[in-house]
């Protein structure tokens, strides 16, 4: 890993207050940017395995396929990354290597993914302004150049489709048909690898298709118990050993030691390992709890870490019930108790109307009775918000008051959305306990 | 009687008394024309007299000038005319000529009642390699006899021979082809050399040709020895079956082709262009080969093409390129093919056994020969020869689950006819592949074809007019058409007229094309063709069944020949599993190619070791083994509650489908930490994602507002609707016991 700091910081005096910013810059680095620099966690033998096919492919010739297959955050780019960065430093490797990076999500069918291919093998500058012909010259002119190619004698091409499954949808499967066949024929040595977090992409392969893949599938399984979970927690925050000011990093480092033996820092994330192994997760968790760190505020604490893993989880909907008017609120109350009467059953406006005109009419002394079109206003608010959602497309002919509708609040959310309301009028409170207690 | 022709001139039908006359017409060097001297006729004509030999031939044939599209040096095509006799066989190679009309026109005097094994009979024996000559000895002991006698000539021939040098650089990418196949064994040798002597023939002024008719008399003794060997053998030969009484050599004029051409030869040598033919160091290739006691075939340069001649590697059985000449040569220049860039490193070459042994093990290595689908080869073989010979059209239909050599099998045959025609005993064929998978839409296929054929690019819809009256129209000199049309099945479209047209131009009367049609379902025709299709695809159909063990053992082990890198019991393991399996050859290749690299990795560089049953197990558990108990087993804490509340509530409802509304109530009830719903949603997703398909949770919207597309962006509400299709047993080994 390149030193992060410039020259001149480190001839400069070292001054306290400096600390803080290059703390918070090293952290985002390795948290945001998912770069080969980061370390890779218990992948050892996918590691080689991967490392040892790109090297075969490139320093032999040999055609290959495989893929990368775990879940989200589980490091599979990570891995590739880091591969290609090893393999690159390799002297009979480097210049020897074309690369073609490629990704479901941006070449989102065959038409394009050939021209980025041939954009990125720069093979359009062969045949000038030919090459962006129609698809099916494409094709011809792409597979006619991979077929010149031999074994001895042709650069190796590597192949990397990213979010691999995307590319199972392009009709006929066409791209990768020829890819693996081209891996599985005598041409230009080609090895593709596809990243997918479908466990079941094999199945989705077609059988002629699944026939050329080579079967060669690296799973990345975020294999680690707690206790490695720690460990990577403790290497994720700890600042490297060549941080300028060494007795900050000592200190920062003790202290992040610290926390992971802290009782409530392994509450924290115990609850987080037992939601996901991502590491991804993690790595947002102590952005939040990095951010806290300032100038007055030099060191993480325990506190930090329990508030960045409250604001991970809040719950959104909950913030948006804060900000709505009585009269909104009074709305979704008579929802939930209509859900509660008739079991989940979609309603309509009509109908929460009238809920609400009964609670105005026997129980409420603070409300003012709003006429319908106000209320339906708000409503239409709600439905703006989203909390609300229509079944059915709202056409020209239906009425809106009878359009049906869901909430899309559980009453556990609505109850504790209640609990904080600020200014909230008792009645509505009480109400909201209990649809009865009018009577 | 030896006529040259100007370039521009119309060949002359009418034959001069009966006499055999020999029209060349070539002055093309590769470079520019070279136009003879009126007076060398006058000369020739002498020459001729003087040898006197050729001239009572009663054979004749007419080697027309064939249309050979894609190429460019179809000029330099020699005619040349006799009798009407043999108008039908047609000659595709420029390199036809001179030679074969001499050669010919001799041996079918002495051989023409000899019986001649059937190229069929021969090809059974070995797919790839060509037999060896047994007569191969002798034919180069006759050669070092001529070489002594041209040595004296040799400076006579400087100037021809630069000429002809640079002539064969001229006709880079394509093979030489040898319409004249010399059926005595003595003098195979020789013919092999004729081909070159009539490059020079056709460049090198007359005055050469005097020289030969000088030497004939001190070779004349050599000769008649060598006829009476060639006859002798030739005589205990099965009957003949293709017309091929054409096929013939005469011995004398081929030893003083040889002759000239070891002088050529030694040109070539010194020039160092690699691409020229350099006989000398083909030959010693072919030296070093053992002598089969099969009857002879070509010697092996006519089948290897400059590329792979130029090619340095031993260790890939040195075969030819399965594109046709008519592939090889230089397409149209209307764009320049591509290239990819050279590597700038040498790639490394295999260093231990493993290493060798998986370079033979991968897929892309062509095997000398393919083992386990002799019959099959036999009878496509068959199938496409007969229609060769007969000149008429017809389909095959081949099926078979993937894996199982359709396709190499198929190019394996038109190998062989290549080979066939090369060597005369066929008539000359255009060679044209399609493949459904690689063709962006089932109308290029007529593009294809077309661009295959004439090198024109046009629309679908033109060509395939243009198409229709190509093989509508009769046209004598056509050559027959072998279209290879692979995945049939992607050809389809709404109307077939696609897969109508391709099987409807057989059955015309002058079509002259043969299809073979690959796909994977064995009901293909009954199955998505209309009847009216489907009959014309007709009933000629083969399947290729999947390999039982005991061929894919053989496969492994014919590929492994002479690398001891795998146990014996290894193999079998592996052919076994495979075979239970699926049967495809591919797959078996790929877990023997794995199981060494897992060898060498636990071998760690210490005394290189065979594959064992370890390896192969490791390597077989790898590829076949289920990912999803593994995937469970790693799942997070609630990523496991949540798949076992789910379940839970499915046998609650009964019904394989809950919202997550229903989950939830299970959930709470379960895990007391767990806050909100969004994480319950959270980790829905990310299973969906995720783990997703190892129990496929399937999280589709009850609510359906958006479109159908596989990853729309989910809008995560209470009233998702999860579906769970589960493999019940997969679960059970997962570990949780709640079935």
């Amino acid at each position: 890993m390149l030193c992060p700091f410039p020259s001149w910081w480190l001839k400069t005096a070292v001054h306290p207050a400096r600390n803080c910013p290059w703390v918070q810059k090293i952290l985002r680095e390795r948290f945001c940017r998912h770069c080969a620099s980061g370390k890779l966690f218990g992948m050892k033998q996918q590691y080689r395995h991967l490392l040892e096919l790109l090297k075969r492919t490139t320093v032999h010739g040999e055609s290959n396929s495989a893929l990368i297959i775990g879940p989200r955050g589980s490091g599979k780019t990570a891995l590739l990354n880091h591969v290609l960065k090893d393999l690159r430093e390799m002297k009979q490797v480097s210049e020897n290597l074309l690369e073609v990076h490629l990704n479901g999500l941006l070449q989102t069918n065959d038409k394009v993914a050939l021209k980025e291919i041939t954009r990125q093998l720069q093979l359009e500058n062969v045949v000038g302004d030919k090459v962006f012909g129609s698809f099916a010259e494409n094709l011809a002119f792409l597979l006619e150049a991979l077929k010149r190619g031999n074994r001895t004698s042709s650069c190796p091409i590597l192949f990397v489709l990213d979010e691999f499954d995307l590319f199972v949808h392009h009709k006929n499967q066409t791209l990768l048909y020829n890819l693996f066949d081209i891996s599985q024929s005598a041409q230009t040595p080609v090895t593709v690898i596809g990243l997918t977090c479908r466990q079941d992409i094999l199945e989705l392969l077609e059988k002629r298709v699944k026939s050329r893949f080579s079967h060669r599938q690296i799973y990345l399984m975020n294999s680690f118990d707690f206790k490695q979970y720690i460990k990577i927690f403790k290497k994720q925050l700890s600042l490297p050993a060549e941080f300028p000011d060494e007795s900050f990093a000592q200190k920062w480092n003790n202290n992040v030691q610290h926390l992971s033996e802290d009782k409530t820092v392994q509450d924290v994330l115990q609850n987080l390992f037992q939601h996901t192994k991502d590491l991804r997760s993690l790595h947002l968790l102590l952005m939040l709890a990095g951010s806290a760190v300032t100038v007055h505020h030099p060191l993480l604490t325990a506190a930090d870490l329990q508030e960045a893993s409250r604001q991970r989880s809040t719950d959104s909907k909950a913030n948006i019930v804060h900000g709505l008017s009585v009269l909104e609120i009074c709305l979704i109350i008579a929802m939930k108790h209509l859900n509660e009467v008739y079991d989940g059953e979609p309603f309509n406006f009509q109908m929460v109307y009238n809920e609400f005109q009964k609670f105005i009419q026997r129980k409420a002394h603070s409300m003012y009775n709003f006429e319908k079109p106000v209320v339906m206003k708000a409503f239409e608010h709600l439905l703006q918000l989203e909390l609300v959602k229509p079944l059915e497309r709202p056409s020209v002919r239906a009425q809106r008051e009878y359009l049906l509708m869901k909430l899309l609040l559980d009453s556990s959310q609505i109850m504790d959305a209640l609990q904080v309301y600020p200014n909230c009028p008792t009645d509505v409170k009480q109400w909201a306990a209990s649809s009865l207690s009018w009577l | 009687m030896v006529l040259p022709l100007h370039l521009g001139e119309e060949l002359p039908i009418i034959t001069l008394n009966k006499e055999q006359t020999f029209y060349v017409k070539q002055s093309w060097d590769g470079k520019c024309f070279k136009i003879l001297s009126p007076d060398t006729f006058s000369k020739l004509k002498e020459a001729n007299k003087q040898r006197g030999v050729i001239t009572n031939s009663s054979k004749a044939f007419i080697p027309s000038d064939v249309l050979t599209p894609l190429k460019k040096e179809t000029k330099n095509v020699v005619q040349s005319a006799t009798k009407p006799k043999n108008v039908d066989m047609e000659i595709e190679s420029r390199h036809s000529t001179s030679k074969s009309s001499l050669a010919k026109e001799r041996h079918s005097q002495r051989v023409a009642n000899n019986d001649i094994k059937t190229p069929t009979a021969r090809k059974k024996l070995e797919l790839n390699s060509p037999t060896r000559s047994k007569g191969r000895l002798l034919g180069c002991e006759v050669l070092g006899l001529l070489d002594d006698d041209c040595d004296a000539v040799a400076p006579l021939e400087t100037s021809a021979t630069k000429r002809k040098v640079k002539f064969t650089s001229g006709i880079l990418g394509s093979p030489p082809k040898i319409p004249c196949s010399n059926k005595s064994k003595s003098a195979s040798e020789t013919a092999g050399e004729c081909q070159r002597f009539s490059d020079a023939l056709r460049l090198s002024p007359y005055t050469k040709v005097r020289d030969f008719s000088e030497k004939d008399k001190n070779l004349h003794e050599k000769d008649d020895i060598l006829s009476l060997a060639g006859d002798q053998k030739l005589s205990s030969q099965s009957p003949v079956l293709t017309p091929r009484s054409r096929r013939t050599c005469v011995q004398k004029t081929s030893a003083l082709i040889a002759e000239q051409i070891s002088i050529l030869d030694q040109e070539d040598f010194l020039s160092g262009s690699d691409s020229s033919y350099s006989a000398s160091s083909e030959e010693e290739e072919d030296d070093d080969l053992p002598c089969t006691p099969e009857k002879k075939t070509k010697s092996s340069r006519i089948f290897s093409t400059p590329k792979s001649s130029r090619k340095s590697t031993v260790h890939t059985p040195a075969k030819t390129p399965k594109k046709t000449p008519s592939q090889g040569t230089p397409r149209t220049p209307r764009n320049a093919t591509p290239e990819i860039p050279r590597r700038i490193q040498a790639a490394q070459e295999p260093a231990s056994v493993l290493e060798e042994a998986r370079l033979r093990l991968h897929v892309s290595a062509i095997p000398e020969s393919l083992p386990c689908r002799e019959e099959e080869f036999q009878d496509i073989y068959n199938f496409v020869e007969s229609k060769l010979i007969d000149g008429t059209g017809g389909c095959m239909y081949i099926s078979g689950v993937p894996g199982t050599g359709k396709t190499a099998t198929v190019h394996e045959v038109i190998r062989c006819l290549q080979q066939a025609a090369e060597n005369d005993e066929l008539p000359p064929f255009q060679f044209v592949e399609i493949n459904g998978m690689k063709l962006t839409d089932p109308h290029q296929a007529y593009v294809q074809i077309l661009e295959f054929l004439t090198g024109q690019k046009v629309t679908a819809a033109h060509a395939a007019v243009l198409l229709a009256k190509l093989f509508s129209t009769p046209g004598p000199k056509r050559n027959t058409t072998v279209l290879i049309v692979d995945e049939l099945d992607l050809l389809w479209t709404r109307k077939q007229n696609v897969m109508y047209n391709l099987f409807d131009w057989p059955t015309q009367k002058h079509s002259k094309l043969i299809i073979l049609a690959i796909a994977n379902t064995m009901d293909l025709p009954e199955r998505i063709m209309m009847n009216r299709v489907a009959s014309r695809l007709g009933l000629t159909r083969m399947s290729f069944q999947p390999y039982t063990y005991k061929q894919l053992q053989q496969i492994i082990s014919s590929r492994l020949k002479g690398v001891k890198a795998f146990e014996e019991d290894a193999v079998q393991l592996v052919s076994r599993k495979v075979a239970a399996l699926s049967g495809d050859a591919r797959r078996c290749l790929d877990i023997c190619r794995r199981a060494t690299e897992i060898c060498e990795f636990a071998a760690q560089k210490k005394t290189p070791e065979t594959v064992r049953m370890v390896h192969v197990t490791e390597a077989i558990d790898e590829m076949f083994s289920s990912p999803y108990v593994n995937a469970i087993r790693n799942a997070s804490l609630h990523e496991q509650l949540f798949l076992k509340a789910v379940l839970a509530e499915f046998r609650r409802a009964g019904v394989e489908e809950a919202t997550v509304q229903q989950v939830w109530g299970f959930f709470v009830t379960d895990t007391s930490d767990l806050d909100h719903k969004v994480v319950l949603l959270f980790i829905a997703c990310m299973l969906r994602h995720a783990i997703s398909c190892f129990v496929t949770v399937s999280i589709k919207e009850k609510l359906k507002l958006s479109g159908n597309s596989p990853r729309r962006k989910l809008k995560v509400d209470s009233y998702l609707c999860i579906t769970v299709f589960l493999r019940r047993g997969r679960f059970v080994t997962g570990g949780f016991g709640f079935f």
